[in-house]
Order: structure tokens, then sequence, then C-alpha cells
């Protein structure tokens, strides 16, 4: 019988060393959202379709329910709490805002640092471009018009 | 839903994994960027009693070419297929299938050797590897042996792995100048399965195809070579008017089952459709 094993793991969390242990088959959503109260992090379809759980490794978009929390040993993770806190999403934020592009509010984390690593990266995207770049991202209140245009506002801006 | 509970081991080194899966008794899976594997635990698709996580391991890392071929890692991440300038040069059908592959986030962390591993018949690059002819190079305690791609799927999720072996890189042969590229696929949404894909490779005759491989996935067990419509099409000066030429190929080398929502002669049709695409897209590539 298996039991529920716990894995050492040292991660940096939103900028800060982590040193904890986690269970074997706990994914890195479940982590941060029942044992650090992340709850920021959504968690939708729980297999990679929906992208509401989103998260950066190493600086890189990520599904955390496609991902171990025991995988993140040595990498750095942030998540929508410290990307907002340290204010590299007040700029997308506040034309989201600007736009009503956050409805429920339920896929704006995972969609908020999808954009951001894009953004981040200076591409200048036209709007088809940007669509296929969220396209891994569901918005059930269907508001892409309003989230393809927050983008790119801060795109053209050409600052994040 | 939740994963079914597991022993996770993290090795320290490639020889140090190949001891873990040689002595697991085949109930190790190695976990790298786990994005098809990790969805499959949470849906209880399957419950293997150990992951073996190798996607720290530097030896399963790098890219290197030879005068023959280039070589990738295994840990070489579908986004890295998007701005590797060896890939670029010399690999421009991986640069090409890449953006099929699912999204943004899972781009950055599934790899090449866990799609072919997976061995899923709706993905993209085992396609690719067998239309480029790649070879697996496949590590264990016994040491390394290659396999042909097209000699390592065996069918649905079915490869020629075994117990105890890794897919430490995977060789693609250097095309010969002038070998042109296409890749193009057919899904209900972006980043879906595909409910046909193609990818083709083939060496130009002045403005004749000359040997084509033309490979389909999405559409069989497997992706899979088409040795008819390869015959059907070898001499033949692309930009195809029509689809006389391929249409009865498909038919002889294709035969999908019938799907809910999806009869198997509407999948022919969507092949048929999608092998004129792909092969009129050959004679305005660039060559490779």
């Amino acid at each position: 019988m298996i039991g529920d094993e716990e894995i050492a793991i040292e991660t940096t969390l939103n900028g800060k060393p982590l040193k904890t242990r986690v269970r074997a088959r706990q994914h890195l959503a479940d982590f941060l959202r029942q044992e650090l109260e992340l709850t920021g992090t959504h968690l939708g379809c729980e297999h990679g379709i929906c992208g509401a759980c989103t998260v950066l490794i190493d600086g890189r978009t990520a599904r955390s329910c496609l991902t171990l929390a025991a995988q993140i040993s040595g990498h750095a993770v942030e998540t929508i709490e410290g990307l907002s806190d340290s204010g590299k999403l007040a700029e997308l934020q506040a034309e989201f805002i600007a736009r009503n592009a956050a409805q429920c509010g339920f896929c704006s984390s995972g969609l908020l640092l999808t954009a951001y690593e894009v953004v981040a990266s200076g591409a200048q995207l036209s709007r088809s471009e940007i669509r296929e770049v969220i396209s891994g991202n569901m918005c059930r209140c269907t508001g892409y018009h309003a989230i393809v245009d927050a983008i790119q506002a801060v795109m053209t801006k050409g600052r994040c | 839903m939740k994963a079914r509970n597991f022993h996770y081991i993290k090795p320290a080194s490639l020889a140090h994994a190949l001891r873990i899966l040689a002595n697991a008794d085949g109930e190790a899976v190695p976990v790298a960027g786990g994005q098809s594997l990790l969805a499959g635990l949470n849906m209880r698709l399957s419950a293997p009693k150990l992951l073996v996580d190798i996607g720290d391991l530097d030896e399963l890392r790098g890219q290197s070419r030879t005068a023959d071929s280039v070589r990738l890692g295994a840990l070489t991440r579908h986004a890295d297929l998007l701005t590797s300038d060896l890939v670029a040069q010399d690999l421009p059908l991986l640069r090409t299938a890449a953006p099929h592959i699912g999204h943004l986030a899972i781009r950055n962390r599934g790899t090449l050797g866990g799609s072919l591993a997976y061995a899923d018949p709706a993905a993209e690059l085992p396609a690719c590897a067998v239309a480029l002819d790649a070879s697996l190079v496949l590590g264990s305690l016994l040491g390394e042996r290659e396999v042909r791609a097209e000699d390592f799927f065996k069918g649905l999720f079915e490869t020629d792995l075994r117990p105890g072996e890794l897919i430490v890189a995977v060789k693609f042969p250097i095309q010969p100048a002038g070998t042109r590229v296409a890749f193009a696929e057919l899904s209900r949404r972006h980043g879906d399965f595909a409910l046909v894909g193609l990818a083709v490779v083939a060496s130009m005759q002045g403005d004749r195809l000359d040997k084509a491989r033309p490979v389909y996935f999405g559409c069989a067990d497997r992706a899979m070579f088409a040795p008819s419509v390869a015959a059907a099409i070898t001499g033949l000066r692309p930009p195809f008017d029509d689809d006389s030429a391929f249409a009865p190929a498909i038919r002889q080398d294709l035969s999908p089952d019938d799907m809910p929502g999806l009869r198997a002669d509407t999948r022919l049709h969507m092949a048929t459709v999608l092998t004129g695409r792909v092969l009129n897209s050959l004679s305005e590539r660039a060559a490779a």
C-alpha cells in the first residue's frame, strides 16, 4: 500500500525561498491553494485544457495542475499574488479593468500571466497572434474581445 | 479529479535514473514535462506505482550537429523547437510543427522525448520523427540502442520501449540540399487534438516530387507512413489542381474507424483536402 509519501523540496516562491515538504501526488495548484492559501491560482479542468491554473515556472507560463509540487524543487515559481504585489502586472491589470476584461474573474489570473509572458518578451503581436497566444486560456464569460484589446494596449505602450 | 497515490523519486544522474528504472519491474514511469502524463494521472487513466522525475537531468539536454545528423536531447522542450537556430536551419519541419503542439504553457513544459514515449496517435512529433526518418536513442543499464522512429511506434500508446529503457536523445538525419517539408493538421479548436494531420518531407527533381515521405497522424493508431500516397505523387509537379492524383491512394493507406460525431468517410475527405493543401504548400516553401 502506497501511503501519502512526503517529498522535501526547496524552491523560490514569489521571490522568497521556501523549504517544505509536499505530498508526492499533490499537484502544484493544490499545493498553492490548500497548503499555502494562495487561492489566486484557480483550478478549472484539472487536466491542462482551461488555463485557469497558469503560474510562471522559471519565468515561463506553466499549468500548475500538470506539474507536481515535488517537481518545482530547485525552480522558481511566481503566482498571481507575487506578480500583483511586485507591480509587474499593474499595467495589464489596469487595462483589464478599464475594459471590463475581467468579468467573473475566474480566468483572469491565468490570462494575466499568459499575457505577461508575451508582453514581457517584448513581442509585438497582431490581434490574431494574440488570440493564438491566449488560445490555451478559456474565458467562459466569452469576453475575449476586451481581453485582446487590453493585451494589445499594453503591447503598444511597450511596457509591462 | 486527483491522481492516485504513487511513489516519487528524483534521481541525481542519468545512471541513477536507469538503475531505478531497471529495478522497478516495469512499474516505474519516467516524468519530465508531464503535460500528457499528469493529465492522465489526474483523470485516473493510469496509475503507475512510481514516478521517476528525469526533468532536471542535464545528460538529457542539449542540441548538437554532426556531418550527417542533428541530435536533440530528450528534454528538448517544444518551445525550444521554436527558438533553436539549429532546428530552424536543419529541421524546419519541427519548427513548422511546433506551434501546433498544445498551447504556449504546454509547449513551455512538454518535451520531445516525452511526446515520443507517450506515443499519442494524434501527436505531432511522432509523425515528424517518422517523416524525417529519425532514430531514437534508448538508454538502459545494458547500454544504448537506436531504433528507427518507424519501428518505434507499435500502436495506440504502444512503443518499442522495453522495461528499464529511457529515451535519451533523438537523432534526425540531415536532409539533402533542396529537401522540402510541409506540415498541417485539422482540429476542432486551436491546440486541440488533430482529427487528421500530415507531415511531408520530399526531395525534388527540378520542379517534380522525387522521394516523398507523407506521414499521417490523428487518423490511425499511430503516426503512419503512407506508401501508396508516396508512390502516387512521385514524379508529379505540384501544385495540384484537384485531388485525383492522390485521393485513391489515401483510401488505400488510411482506414479510419467511425467515431461518435465523425464518420470514417468524413475523415477520409478531410485527409484528402489536407493532403492537397500540404502538397501545394511544398511548392511554395523554400528549400530546407
